[in-house]
């Protein structure tokens, strides 16, 4: 008796407490309404219909017959993919390595209490204020046979030079990572700069006390120190590597051949101009898995030991 | 060893031309002409005759200066579908910039402030989950947001045509490609506005709790005149961002409305009539020079808002 007694007002205030609740903070709410419906519309809905229709046989409008992992053989039959595919690693590997390479040095150099450190970072970093459209045409046009790079150097008299990246199959690639590097080592370096300067100034007086000589001291105890840093880096380069577009459309439009083609072209072509949307579908799912692959150790790493307010 | 020791404080006088002085300041300058060398030949090469091309290369300084390219690039370089030149994709991205930068801005500084200020049950899923968006690549969702787009043309014509007027159209025009801006301009700005009012001190936000202030008015009277830098560092990224945006502008805008990158495009790799070299650089620099008049004059806030955007996630 005394228990129930007990328990029925509790049940009551519970009862009471909830509409309330609901009400409670009304105009976050509503503020947030766009959020919400972006998150679950555009980034859940939308991702999550691609890959469903992935599975059927959709041609210039989605239908709902489903084929399986037919899309997907099809996929990996396709020679066209595979070299966007092994372009893609490639480029990825070295445009990685490269990033991380010169925007750690570039920024070793800059925190070396350097004079006019403004003017040299205003240089390395005002390509990446330019568009991608911007970047690959003019590099398209330094890399130009008939009067960039290759004609210059023949006219200082090595006349068999060659080096004409854009219009040769095998080297290509190169070609656009010449410019992809171009463009974005700046942020890299940017980020690597903000790091080294976060580090605590008596880590230099130590290691002179110590006389170890100042590369050593970047590469052995710099770089540890500023983990966090570089592995944002990594993560921002790779998602950018995935996504890479409108350069490849602007320098070479995948040419000479299908020599520079990347998975994002292949994705816009089946679905805007082929009118095979599920085949569109199919490479862009394996685009957002290669995502997936890169993005769910390093959210482990980040997210997963501690908690972030 | 015992020099080092005992030596003065502070750091160490060095030589103006020790050899590693010699050695960083020759690397950086070479680095840095190299870097400078695109915007270099940009300018050089717009400022040539087409005879002078053919005759030097693309780093020979012009002799004699010409803006004739300029004007042509401008007003008559031909698309493959109308010969007006890049001011009209000029006045696209001015038009397609303007209500997409304000939107966006609107809706995630009022978003972010909503996620620092007044949390809410799952509040902060939401926004993990918007992080998280922010990695998928665009060609994922690119397709379905044209049927989303479409239905919300579809369902906003119910009322129009109740109201007697036209159909309304959102994939194709203006207003499709400004809501997906704002979209993908979301998580960028809302992790900036958020970490901004976050860093706020919390007695300011208590003490107008204390005194009556809601929602909306502690975000106009307290918040918004505090945040000001952060939004000129959300509106250098959303203008560079945007006016920089080229697959956007492809798909969700018809050739009439096309932005001055896709335009550009469309000039320079046009396949017919002989290629002018010096025209196609005019109108390179041309849409290069937003971003880049936006980047030399902000300078560190332009640092600030990539620093922001960097460390999303």
């Amino acid at each position: 008796m005394a228990d129930a007694g007990m328990t029925k007002p509790l049940t009551d205030r519970r009862a009471a407490v909830r509409p309330v609740r609901a009400w409670r903070n009304m105009n976050a709410k509503v503020a947030s309404i766009p959020m919400v419906a972006t998150v679950l519309v555009i980034f859940i809905g939308c991702s999550l219909w691609t890959v469903l229709y992935s599975f059927t046989d959709s041609k210039l409008l989605p239908r709902e017959r489903f084929v399986g992992l037919e899309q997907y053989e099809r996929l990996w039959g396709t020679d066209r993919w595979l070299v966007s595919i092994g372009n893609l690693a490639v480029f990825g590997v070295l445009s990685m390595v490269f990033s991380l390479v010169i925007g750690f040095t570039l920024a070793a150099m800059l925190d070396r209490k350097i004079r006019f450190e403004n003017a040299f970072r205003t240089i390395f970093l005002y390509p990446f204020a330019l568009s991608f459209i911007v970047t690959g045409l003019v590099w398209q046009w330094i890399l130009n046979p008939t009067y960039g790079v290759q004609k210059v150097v023949r006219d200082l008299g090595w006349t068999s030079f060659s080096f004409d990246p854009l219009y040769t199959d095998s080297i290509v690639i190169y070609g656009i990572l010449i410019a992809a590097l171009w463009q974005g080592t700046g942020l890299v370096m940017c980020l690597m700069l903000a790091g080294i300067r976060g580090i605590d100034e008596d880590i230099w007086k130590a290691s002179r006390v110590e006389g170890i000589s100042v590369w050593k001291t970047y590469i052995v105890i710099i770089i540890p120190m500023i983990r966090p840093v570089i592995v944002t880096a990594v993560v921002i380069i790779a998602a950018g590597i995935v996504k890479v577009y409108d350069l490849v459309v602007a320098q070479t439009s995948g040419g000479p051949g299908n020599a520079s083609q990347m998975p994002a072209l292949y994705v816009m072509d089946k679905m805007f101009k082929d009118q095979n949307l599920a085949q569109g579908f199919a490479a862009s799912t394996m685009m957002l898995v290669t995502v997936a692959i890169v993005l769910i150790p390093w959210a482990y790493l980040e997210f997963g030991g501690k908690r972030r307010g | 060893m015992a020099e080092m020791i005992a030596g003065p404080r502070g750091p160490k006088p060095r030589r103006a031309f020790s050899t590693p002085n010699i050695v960083l300041y020759g690397t950086l300058i070479v680095v840095a002409a190299y870097y400078a060398l695109p915007l270099y030949v940009m300018i050089v090469t717009s400022l040539k005759t087409m005879p002078e091309i053919r005759l030097g290369n693309v780093f020979s300084p012009p002799v004699e200066i010409t803006f004739e390219p300029w004007v042509k690039a401008w007003s008559s370089a031909c698309t493959g579908i109308n010969c007006d030149g890049l001011s009209r994709g000029f006045w696209n991205s001015v038009w397609i910039l303007i209500p997409s930068v304000i939107l966006s801005i609107a809706i995630s500084s009022v978003n972010g402030y909503a996620l620092a200020n007044w949390k809410y049950r799952g509040s902060e899923f939401f926004f993990a989950v918007l992080m998280i968006g922010a990695f998928i690549p665009y060609q994922v969702m690119l397709y379905p947001i044209v049927l989303v787009l479409k239905n919300i043309g579809d369902f906003l014509s119910i009322f129009s045509l109740a109201m007697g007027m036209g159909k309304v159209q959102v994939y194709g025009t203006l207003s499709g490609l400004v809501i997906v801006h704002t979209i993908f301009g979301m998580p960028i700005l809302t992790l900036l506005f958020r970490n901004y009012f976050s860093a706020l001190p919390e007695e300011l936000f208590k003490a107008a709790r204390v005194d009556g202030a809601g929602f909306w008015g502690i975000f106009f009277k307290i918040m918004l005149p505090m945040a000001l830098p952060i939004f000129v560092v959300a509106m250098i990224l959303q203008v560079t961002g945007i006016w920089n945006d080229f697959l956007f502008g492809v798909i969700y805008t018809k050739p009439e409305i096309y932005p001055m990158t896709v335009q550009l495009n469309n000039i320079v790799n046009s396949v017919q009539g002989v290629k002018e070299y010096n025209v196609n650089m005019a109108a390179t620099l041309l849409t290069g020079l937003v971003p880049l008049t936006i980047y030399f004059i902000s300078g560190k806030l332009f640092v600030r808002g990539i620093a922001a955007g960097a460390v999303k996630g």
